[in-house]
């Protein structure tokens, strides 16, 4: 059962959430115990035995001291729970100074993500272990929800607002990010990795900027980890069931349908504007929902991502 | 009572004038009543349909059957039927409907025009709804801004459609409030009445109250949509975190609406079944009040995780967490009541005893979500999903089912058979909990609420969570077979087969059009079971 019995936290603050949980189950437990066991409890203690005594049952219409009871316990506990779920809250909400800043930006179907020192990356956020990080958050079409459950923790990602969540990784490893506000046809494919990485590695990778030793790439090799990095298979299949845009496999060469009943051939220069500029040409019955890449993708991957498709069939 | 009535039993009474016309145009609270539930149930047994679908679907991680937007078209009419047109107007306009001024001793609400021009506003709201499916909604039942005034579905058309369906809940609510007011039969005083009528005094403040506000809010939207007026949408200057705080304001109130009728059908139906009287009548008749008066100050603990001040959210959780105290107030009267009584197991106590096990799982799953460290990992995953079935569904559409057991005789004159009925209990029982409680254990290993497609490491808890809703399903299908039966050949009913003192039982059954020969007078609380009386 995963993360239950061993609790699968990936930071202090997630064991704290999870001590919250705990005292909550344990305290729930009590009442479902007392509750569900005296109703099954008295339900079979007081069935009916004889139609005579249907006509004594006591006259108990109440009694003061218990519901004077059954008010103030409940309402002393409720107020623990209350205090204890909101400190760890303030805690969570509280960043730690000298956080790793990441920009997030959320996009139908896709976290487009950005650091300080200019590098991009799509739907892989790679950070150092040990040290806190703070997600700024925002969204370029409607709203959606960051959530990383290994850390127990989500924070809404809105159209022209700024939020911030913010973690501090324990241990190195691959985490998941999911949509949690429903955002449309992609929303449950719009899935992202935390990638925690040993603090001297991402020293490394950060000074090469995520590309080094690959100079020498063929360009559809390069190509097919672009399509894998870039999110483009939460949207189209390379062959099989489609999703949600055109399956990519043999698009290149082909006469392509467009809204509004024109034909186009699909060629470099329509698979290029077809990344950076996808309102342009819209395929027939499809959503014109894609957003651009013009900004996230350097032209040598988009050059790159066009020899891939060509070598697709 | 006539003994005339009595004895001509079924298709007598409300129910002997024949024709279309007859019902279209009836001003008798009974038969509006009769035309909700038979609406209601159809519906929700469509919203049934679609909610199998989406555990078909969700047999496997990958999209199978349909492509992701059917999949989100289907959870959006799932939820959209089952709040706006089912479990909002059943308990209240149907049930309510037909046992408010019975229990009043009265021969009608206050205003029967009124009453029927509401059930007709319902129907052309519903068929509104039904006229935006030629480009089904897409948004989930909330509605969130902006993707709801972006998206192709037709917003504009359900919007109308829901707009006009609050409208009929505003014209109901306000019918009844002054119907109880104002139609108790004489000696009925306040604390005489049935609790069934204090929680339905309750709803319908709620309904008058609230209500309003989600029609405004569907007029912004439409607005935005239509005129390009930027309510919500910040690309046009809005905001789209005000439509959520709109949103609930009107939805969390909404939830009590649901809740608290079901609640008052509990408090009729475990006193009978005990022959004992109700433990705390006056602890439970406040605590519908107070329930509906917090309701409206907690609806921002739907949008801990939105980018409120963390102040906000610590106020907005504070207060949340004192609905739970009339509630347990409320879970431990009924079990008291219990206690020391001559308990039997008809199919209407069934459901009334289901409804407090399966509403005090729903009601323990609530401080996690009330709390704020464990609301900000639990908030839309499939924990929510659960929690919301176990109340809305464990509780309203259990407390329902036990209603439309309860009262079967006086509807319609015939009885149930009994051994089909526990049947489908069973099977409801079971089905219901495989279904839901797989639910809380996949929600709290974090899979997100509304996923078409999903990690595999979920996939043994959906394939149960599936197996369970075919057990309900079938449950469900015994239970409307035993309703037809009951219709077309049930044994006559008496006029009072339970025993019970409320004044409903006074009448024939089924009813006469004027419900009472005599207004009854009315010398003490209906409570009084275990006595020579009852």
């Amino acid at each position: 059962m995963g993360s239950l019995p061993n609790f699968g936290a990936a930071s202090a603050e997630a064991g704290k959430v999870d001590a919250v949980f705990l005292l909550i189950t344990l305290i729930g437990g009590f009442f479902f115990l007392l509750t569900q066991g005296l109703l099954i409890w008295f339900a079979v203690r007081y069935r009916r035995r004889s139609p005579e005594r249907d006509n004594e049952t006591p006259q108990i219409t109440g009694n003061h001291f218990l519901e004077f009871l059954w008010i103030l316990i409940p309402s002393i506990v409720v107020v623990v729970i209350f205090y204890y779920g909101w400190r760890v809250y303030t805690d969570l909400r509280t960043p730690r100074a000298g956080a790793t800043e990441v920009y997030v930006t959320g996009k139908q179907w896709m976290w487009d993500v950005r650091y300080p020192d200019g590098r991009t990356a799509i739907n892989e956020i790679r950070v150092p272990q040990g040290k806190p990080v703070k997600f700024i958050l925002t969204a370029s079409d409607v709203i959606h929800g960051f959530y990383l459950p290994s850390f127990r923790v989500k924070m809404d990602a809105i159209p022209g607002r700024l939020t911030t969540l913010w973690v501090q990784p324990d241990r190195p490893g691959r985490y998941q990010i999911h949509c949690t506000v429903y955002c449309g046809d992609g929303h449950s494919n719009m899935n992202a990795q935390l990638i925690v990485m040993d603090p001297r590695e991402y020293a490394e990778w950060a000074k090469g900027g995520g590309e080094k030793g690959r100079e020498d790439e063929p360009l559809p090799k390069r190509g097919e980890r672009v399509v894998g990095n870039a999110g483009c298979l939460n949207c189209h299949a390379i062959s099989g069931k489609e999703k949600i845009g055109p399956n990519l496999g043999g698009v290149f060469g082909s006469k392509v349908p467009l809204e509004g009943g024109k034909t186009a051939v699909a060629d470099e220069e329509y698979l290029r504007e077809s990344i950076v500029d996808p309102g342009a040409k819209v395929v027939k019955g499809y959503p014109n929902v894609m957003p651009t890449y013009k900004t996230s993708l350097p032209p040598e991957d988009v050059r790159a991502v066009v020899e891939y498709l060509k070598e697709l069939k | 009572m006539s003994a005339e009535a009595a004895a001509a039993g079924a298709g007598s009474g409300y129910l002997a004038e024949r024709g279309w016309r007859s019902w279209a145009y009836t001003l008798d609270h009974k038969r509006i009543g009769a035309m909700y539930l038979y609406t209601t149930i159809v519906f929700f047994l469509l919203g049934g349909v679609f909610a199998l679908l989406l555990r078909l679907e969700l047999l496997t991680p990958q999209a199978r059957y349909f492509s992701n937007h059917t999949y989100n078209v289907f959870f959006t009419l799932h939820g959209a039927m089952m709040i706006f047109l089912f479990i909002i107007p059943a308990i209240p306009s149907g049930l309510g409907n037909f046992f408010i001024p019975l229990h009043l001793g009265a021969r009608d609400v206050a205003f029967p025009r009124l009453n029927l021009a509401s059930f007709w506003i319902f129907v052309a709201g519903f068929l509104v709804i039904i006229g935006s499916l030629v480009a089904p909604m897409d948004t989930g039942w909330t509605f969130y801004t902006p993707y709801s005034a972006r998206t192709q579905a037709a917003v504009t058309t359900l919007s109308l459609g829901v707009f006009l369906i609050g409208m009929s809940s505003i014209l109901t609510g306000l019918n009844f409030i002054v119907t109880i007011h104002k139609m108790r039969a004489p000696g009925m005083s306040w604390n005489r009445m049935p609790l069934f009528l204090w929680a339905m005094y309750a709803t319908s403040i709620i309904q008058v109250v609230a209500t309003p506000v989600v029609g405004v809010t569907f007029l912004l939207l439409a607005a935005e949509r239509v005129l390009g007026v930027g309510f919500f949408d910040p690309s046009k200057g809005g905001d789209p975190v005000l439509f959520q705080h709109f949103f609930w304001f009107y939805s969390h109130p909404v939830v009590y609406v649901m809740i608290l009728p079901a609640m008052g059908i509990i408090s009729e139906v475990i006193p009978v079944f005990s022959r004992k009287p109700i433990f705390g009548y006056k602890a439970i008749a406040w605590s519908s009040l107070a329930i509906a008066f917090l309701g409206f100050l907690v609806w921002a603990h739907h949008m801990f995780t939105s980018g409120m001040s963390p102040l906000a959210n610590a106020i907005f959780s504070f207060l949340t967490f004192f609905v739970a105290v009339p509630t347990a107030v409320k879970v431990f009267n009924w079990i008291a009541t219990l206690y020391k009584g001559s308990i039997t197991f008809e199919s209407p106590m069934l459901y009334a005893l289901t409804f407090i096990f399966l509403f005090i799982i729903g009601g323990l799953t609530g401080p996690f979500l009330g709390a704020l460290a464990t609301d900000v990992q639990l908030h839309d995953t499939y924990f929510v999903v659960a929690h919301f079935h176990y109340t809305m569904m464990g509780g309203t559409v259990m407390g329902f089912f036990a209603g439309l057991h309860y009262w079967f005789p006086k509807m319609t004159g015939k009885m149930l058979n009994e051994r089909v009925a526990r049947l489908a209990w069973a099977l409801i029982f079971v089905g219901f909990n495989v279904t839901f409680f797989t639910m809380f254990i996949v929600g709290t290993r974090g899979m997100p609420r509304r996923y078409a497609e999903y990690l595999p490491k979920f996939h043994t808890e959906n394939v149960i969570s599936t197996v369970g809703s075919a057990i309900l399903a079938i449950g469900i299908l015994v239970m409307v077979w035993n309703f037809v039966q009951g219709l077309r050949k049930g044994t006559k009913a008496e006029a009072n087969p339970w025993r019970a003192l409320t004044l409903e039982w006074q009448a024939a059954s089924p009813p006469d059009t004027e419900n009472f020969h005599e207004i009854p007078h009315v010398t003490d609380w209906p409570y009084g079971y275990g006595t020579k009386k009852a």
